[in-house]
């Protein structure tokens, strides 16, 4: 397993640095920095990857601020029945296949789908136009397709914090915002954290969900077109190569942040 | 924000505890706490006098630390009240006492240091740094921690943390302060420092202290008066010598020291009396049985059916031969291991003075 895993890693890494003869349409298999120099220096290239990793940033922000609160609900707030309730809720999605979550979103955020119906039944018809094909929707189809991953880690770190600590902040003068600020905030950032790594990295690694809410196109649907349209391996190679480095510095990060303790 | 002059509220009247002239830190009054269907405390009245080491002592169950925690306000009575120093309190938050906890398990915040910890209360009043540094400092002086500012909790050992916990329990300067098994942790040579340590903490800053244990010598140890819990009630309030050597019921007599219990045929024949008595262990005289016995004494015969030896005395199990059995405690004096042991088997007689049959109710 792990040579087979390891062996397709070093291959990857090998074959970036190979090469495609536009003229012959043929692999070269020397060593050439060409690949990176395109990368590099064409603008559309650095345009995807700032885009690919501002969505990501964004879902991770966001999950944890809508994961937050219901994690902490859950953990601390209700009793044993609704917890189950709140569970199922949180895992039941994660059941059903990921392609046809991400088609009921479209068609509830396509131009004239469900939600443009409420908007303009209740007067914000205007809205609309943020959603149908775009950036925006695949922001909210990826924040609610990563959502249990940033709940449950949350859900552990919260649930883990001993209630005498509640009572000892509250005990010495604190407020429920001060505890909050002071005592759970700081517990809990190894497991927020511990969240962001599933959803930053799911975001970033993805290329079906760009491809059916969005015109733009994600370091993923680049792979996938250089691959499948192009036939440039190469360069695929070397561009998979930028999620990989970016998701590696955040584990480390990460790491230092104690999220991998968390788990 | 309900705070009502103690003379203003009704059903003061109602308390059992005589007024006895002395200042109150802390008064409950009919206080009870319902979990569902357990009634972990059962409608209890008590008074703690003001700079006094009050401990509340009993089994695992008995509602001991529910009341600590409705004093401290981490609990809502389901009746009654709690009054700390005069003020009616009851549905205040813990923020709102004048009362500070020292938790069982410490509850150190562990992404803090010892400092941080320690003027958590000050840094939440917002106290200046520079003072909050000052108090810091000293606080961790009275708990002999000085230099420990910069460790994390999780540097620290057991008896250490307790000491910080401590600290930062008193940094807010409370007028009651409330202890929750504080020792329970900590191993016996130095939960008996601890102990004497407590104490001398406890004169020197001369605030009330409530401690909560369910270990009788510990409270014996340290407390001016103590509470016996039983099964959500008081069975008795009074010093350690009261509760020690008049206890009022026979859960006192046998949770404060041994349960040494002698009751219907068997208290007739030995003591001339009906009713249920205790005698304390090391009241009692081992003879052999054609020993003399004075008017003021009573004896029982009977067979020593086990031998304890624990090193500067021996506890003995005697079957008496009107019923019953009792356990003698005796300071190994004139006595070697190997005589003790010896004993197992023999008949002897057992003798005591009147006076130390004390009466109880079962």
């Amino acid at each position: 397993m792990a040579v087979v895993y390891f062996g397709a890693l070093a291959l990857l890494l090998v074959s970036a640095f190979w090469y495609l003869d536009p003229a012959t349409n043929t692999i070269v298999r020397s060593l050439s920095f060409k690949n990176f120099a395109d990368l590099i220096g064409q603008p559309v290239f650095r345009t995807i990857v700032l885009r690919t990793l501002v969505v990501a940033v964004a879902v991770t922000i966001v999950d944890g601020i809508i994961a937050f609160p219901i994690a902490y609900y859950m953990a601390r707030v209700a009793g044993p029945r609704v917890r189950a309730a709140l569970f199922m809720a949180v895992l039941l999605p994660l059941w059903a296949s990921y392609l046809v979550r991400v088609y009921a979103w479209s068609v509830i955020l396509s131009e004239n789908g469900f939600l443009s119906s409420v908007l303009n039944l209740i007067g914000l018809g205007g809205l609309s136009s943020v959603f149908g094909v775009s950036d925006v929707s695949m922001t909210v189809v990826f924040c609610y397709l990563w959502l249990p991953y940033m709940i449950l880690p949350l859900y552990a770190g919260l649930e883990r914090i001993p209630q005498s600590f509640f009572d000892a902040s509250a005990d010495l003068g604190a407020g429920a915002a001060t505890t909050f600020r002071r005592v759970v905030l700081p517990l809990a950032l190894p497991a927020l954290v511990a969240g962001s790594i599933f959803t930053f990295s799911l975001t970033l690694g993805d290329y079906i969900t760009p491809q059916l809410t969005s015109n733009s196109r994600f370091i993923g649907t680049s792979i996938a077109e250089s691959v499948g349209v192009a036939g440039n391996v190469p360069f695929a190679a070397a561009l998979s190569l930028v999620p990989i480095a970016i998701i590696a510095v955040y584990v480390l990060v990460a790491r230092r942040l104690g999220a991998f303790e968390a788990l | 924000m309900t705070t009502t002059d103690i003379r203003e509220a009704p059903g003061i009247g109602r308390q059992t505890e005589p007024s006895t002239g002395v200042a109150e830190a802390v008064r409950l009054v009919g206080v009870s706490k319902r979990f569902g269907d357990v009634e972990a405390v059962a409608g209890i009245d008590l008074a703690v006098h003001d700079g006094e080491f009050f401990s509340m002592l009993g089994p695992s169950g008995s509602g001991k630390t529910t009341t600590l925690r409705m004093i401290a306000g981490f609990e809502l009575p389901s009746a009654g009240r709690v009054i700390l120093h005069g003020r009616d309190v009851t549905n205040q938050a813990p923020f709102e006492r004048d009362v500070n906890t020292v938790f069982q398990d410490y509850a150190l915040f562990p992404h803090m240091n010892v400092a941080d910890n320690v003027g958590y209360g000050l840094m939440v009043r917002k106290v200046p740094k520079a003072r909050r540094a000052e108090r810091v400092a000293e606080a961790l002086r009275m708990v002999r921690l000085e230099g420990f500012e910069k460790r994390r909790p999780s540097q620290l050992s057991g008896g250490q943390r307790q000491r910080v916990a401590l600290a930062r329990a008193l940094i807010n300067r409370p007028r009651v302060l409330l202890l929750d098994e504080p020792l329970g942790a900590l191993d016996l040579k130095l939960r008996q420092e601890m102990q004497l340590e407590l104490k001398a903490i406890q004169l020197e800053v001369g605030i009330t202290f409530i401690y909560v244990t369910h270990d009788q010598e510990e409270a014996l140890t340290m407390s001016d008066r103590l509470a016996v819990f039983n099964q959500g009630r008081i069975e008795q309030i009074g010093s350690p010598a009261d509760v020690y050597e008049r206890p009022d019921t026979a859960f006192v007599a046998g949770f404060v020291g041994t349960s040494n219990l002698l009751s219907g045929a068997a208290a007739e024949a030995i003591i001339g009396r009906s009713g249920t008595f205790t005698v304390r262990p090391e009241k009692i005289r081992l003879a052999d049985d054609e020993a003399s016995i004075d008017p003021d004494e009573c004896s029982a015969l009977g067979r020593i059916r086990g031998v304890v030896y624990l090193g500067p005395d021996t506890r003995y199990q005697v079957a008496l031969d009107a019923g019953g059995e009792l356990m003698v405690t005796q300071q190994n004096l004139r006595t070697s291991s190997m005589e003790a042991l010896a004993t197992r088997g023999k008949a002897v007689r057992l003798i005591w003075k009147r006076q130390h049959n004390l009466p109880v109710e079962e």
